[in-house]
């Protein structure tokens, strides 16, 4: 599976409804960006899509769910903790088998930070933990990527690496994202979100900038 | 300032303490309390380390009862932890908790004698309830995030492992470290009900007045204590844990007849027993509860909010000596010798020593939880004021103690108190032991006189005022809004 059909999402925070009820068909191949001011609901459109689709997507939440206390490859190893059983992954707490070491490495290589294998993520600044966070959702190798500001504490020029990488690893992505350029250069599809509903749905080809800026 | 609950809520237990002192037995009964004082400290500063060959063995064996006792109760206070919020297992861990490590131990003398499994569960026991507590705290307190964003699917065992231990892990640690330095406390005193720990060596000292021997083993035990972070490496652990049920001495075999007798006869009630049936067992009952257990719960409450007060006062008086606020670094320094001697000291030694130099009252048990407690707050609240940051211009000396420190660590003070109410009731019950009339006393009787159906029931009786007091102590703090860290 890498489409999935959603209808009826509604979420309310203290008995007010800040979505929907709406619906969001993403078929195979589509690269969706999800627009809007901040507290349109697209963290929360986010959580949603997740909980309907689990098994099969690669998640970047805001909060990043980083292990302080543990180095930067064990965070990155969690994506594919359903992947082995209990008995590996226990040893892999203490010793880490050299080829996941080596998967791991290569894959930090390509964000930058090899040289940060074995740092606690206590220790990294806020960009390093968004690209551990990133690492950790390559590294579960799903065929759907849902991420909420994946690289809102990058600088500009890794911004723009992160995003090509991600927009080739994955087939399918739903991305929240405030920044519009980005958007529009790495996604197919614009879906824009206001007071929690869409007000927007159009190829990325068919849109400019200033015909998203109705939503802010 | 009346308007303020803390400062009310202060006051009300002054006001409890100050009338409970009218009912005290507050003396000074020994014919020459300040010469044997004296002595006392002449023995201190003239200790005598090669007396007996005796004294290594106790430490010995002091160390290795601690470690067999902490780490048996942790592996079971961590499995309980799991668990924690069935409500029986709830129940259960406050109950075996609110009994103090030296009952248990005289629990178990009865049937196991004086065998090692008697002092490693009586360490064991009451600890699994604590650390069962804390544990389970600490997990609770592990941030939720990584959990739900570990992928769908993963097992338990390992969610478990990579998305709460490795956040607890230092937590843990920490809280499991001040416990064994708890541990080596307890397992000293055990040596007072006869196992072969420091205790025991003590108490034989004392009572031959060799003060110096006395005055020795003490240095040892701060030594011990104190050197902690130089000798407990997690590296050497496994060495210890590995090494220390080798040295715990062979004390006695087990009896199993005595264990059998024990549960199906000893401590069955009397009257039912003998055949007497309910109607035997109201006299009895009354007999117990109206000459033993209702004034054994008014001494040990009377005890317990003096001594309360008391350790508050001096905690307050206590932690400007180690406060980066005062002074210079040469008191801070001595302040820390003073503190760390007043928190290592189990209080029951304390009390015992003064005991033995100002005779039977309720005065040596105020003096010695109010300064081992006092201690341990003054020492926490201290190190609190050293975070804080005055302004260039602010108050010195006694106006910035008075303006600026206490009114900004009172509240965390008064958390601390409460926090520690419960942990000293358990210890005044316990000072029965010594001769202070308090619910130990006739526990200890009941023991002495072969009587351990009343034993069980006043054991129990103790138990539940500690577990009504620990609820108080947290329905204050709840109301007062107090935060405490479990660690204290």
């Amino acid at each position: 599976m890498s489409g999935f059909d959603l209808s009826g999402l509604t979420a309310s925070f203290n008995g007010k409804r800040v979505i929907g009820p709406l619906s969001l068909t993403v078929h195979p191949g589509d690269k969706v960006a999800l627009v809007g001011k901040s507290g349109a609901g697209k963290s929360t459109l986010i959580r949603l899509i997740h909980e309907r689709v689990n098994r099969d997507s690669s998640l970047i939440p805001q909060d990043l769910g980083i292990v302080n206390a543990l180095s930067v490859f064990h965070n990155v190893f969690m994506g594919q903790l359903d992947k082995h059983a209990t008995w590996y992954n226990t040893i892999t707490l203490a010793r880490p088998f050299a080829r996941d070491r080596a998967e791991v490495n290569a894959l930090l290589k390509s964000l930058g930070m090899t040289e940060k294998l074995w740092t606690p993520a206590a220790s990294l600044s806020g960009g390093q933990r968004q690209r551990v966070a990133i690492a950790r959702a390559l590294y579960r190798n799903a065929s759907v990527l849902l991420a909420d500001e994946p690289v809102s504490a990058l600088d500009g020029p890794m911004a723009n690496s992160v995003m090509t990488l991600l927009r080739d690893r994955f087939s399918t992505s739903v991305i929240a994202l405030h920044d519009v350029e980005l958007a529009l250069n790495y996604c197919t599809r614009i879906v824009g979100i206001q007071d929690g509903q869409i007000a927007l749905d159009q190829p990325s080809a068919n849109l400019v900038a200033s015909d998203i800026m109705f939503l802010y | 300032m009346f308007s303020s609950p803390t400062v009310r809520t202060s006051f009300i237990f002054l006001a409890i303490a100050l009338v409970g002192l009218l009912f005290a037995d507050i003396a000074i009964t020994a014919s020459n309390p300040w010469r044997d004082l004296g002595n006392f400290f002449l023995g201190v500063v003239t200790p005598n380390f090669f007396s007996s060959e005796g004294l290594l063995t106790a430490l010995l064996r002091t160390v290795a009862f601690a470690f067999v006792g902490v780490a048996l109760g942790g592996i079971a206070g961590f499995l309980l932890a799991l668990v924690y919020r069935s409500l029986p297992v709830r129940i259960f861990c406050a109950f075996v908790r609110a009994i103090h490590e030296l009952f248990w131990a005289l629990i178990f003398l009865q049937f196991f004698g004086f065998h090692p499994l008697t002092g490693v569960l009586a360490i064991a026991i009451p600890y699994a309830g604590i650390f069962a507590k804390v544990y389970s705290e600490i997990l609770e307190e592990a941030d939720p995030e990584p959990g739900r964003a570990l992928p769908p699917g993963t097992g338990n065992i390992t969610a478990f492992l990579y998305s709460r231990i490795p956040d607890c892990w230092v937590k843990m640690r920490t809280y499991t470290a001040y416990r064994l330095e708890c541990g080596l406390r307890s397992s000293a005193i055990l040596g007072f009900v006869g196992l072969p720990t420091l205790g025991f060596y003590l108490e034989a000292s004392f009572s031959q007045g060799l003060y110096s021997d006395a005055g020795a083993m003490l240095i040892l035990f701060y030594v011990l204590i104190a050197t902690m972070p130089l000798w407990v490496r997690p590296k050497l652990l496994p060495l210890y844990l590995l090494g220390a049920p080798f040295f715990l001495g062979d004390g006695l075999p087990i009896v199993w007849g005595n264990v059998q007798r024990f549960f199906t006869e000893d401590i069955v009630p009397a009257p039912l027993r003998y055949g007497e049936g309910l109607t035997g067992l109201m006299p009895w009952l009354t007999d117990l509860v109206v000459n033993e257990a209702l004034p054994g719960i008014w001494n040990t409450i009377v005890l317990t909010q003096i001594a309360l007060v008391a350790t508050g006062i001096l905690s307050l008086l206590a932690f400007p000596l180690i406060s980066n606020h005062f002074g210079g670094p040469l008191r801070r320094n001595a302040g820390h010798v003073a503190l760390v001697i007043a928190r290592s000291t189990p209080e029951y030694i304390l009390a015992y020593i003064l005991l033995q130099l100002w005779g039977p009252s309720m005065l040596p048990a105020v003096v010695a939880l109010a300064l081992h407690n006092g201690g341990i707050i003054g020492h926490l609240i201290g190190r609190q004021t050293n975070s804080i940051k005055l302004r260039p211009d602010a108050v010195t000396g006694f106006s910035r103690y008075s303006w600026e420190l206490v009114p900004r660590v009172y509240r965390s003070f008064l958390a601390f108190l409460f926090y520690r109410w419960e942990i000293i009731m358990r210890e005044t019950a316990i000072l029965g032991i010594l001769g202070i009339y308090t619910l130990g006393f006739y526990v200890d009787s009941a023991i002495q006189n072969i009587r351990f159906d009343r034993a069980m029931v006043l054991i129990l009786v103790t138990a539940l005022l500690n577990i009504g007091v620990d609820a108080l102590g947290r329905y204050i703090r709840r109301k007062l809004a107090l935060q405490t860290m479990p660690t204290c």
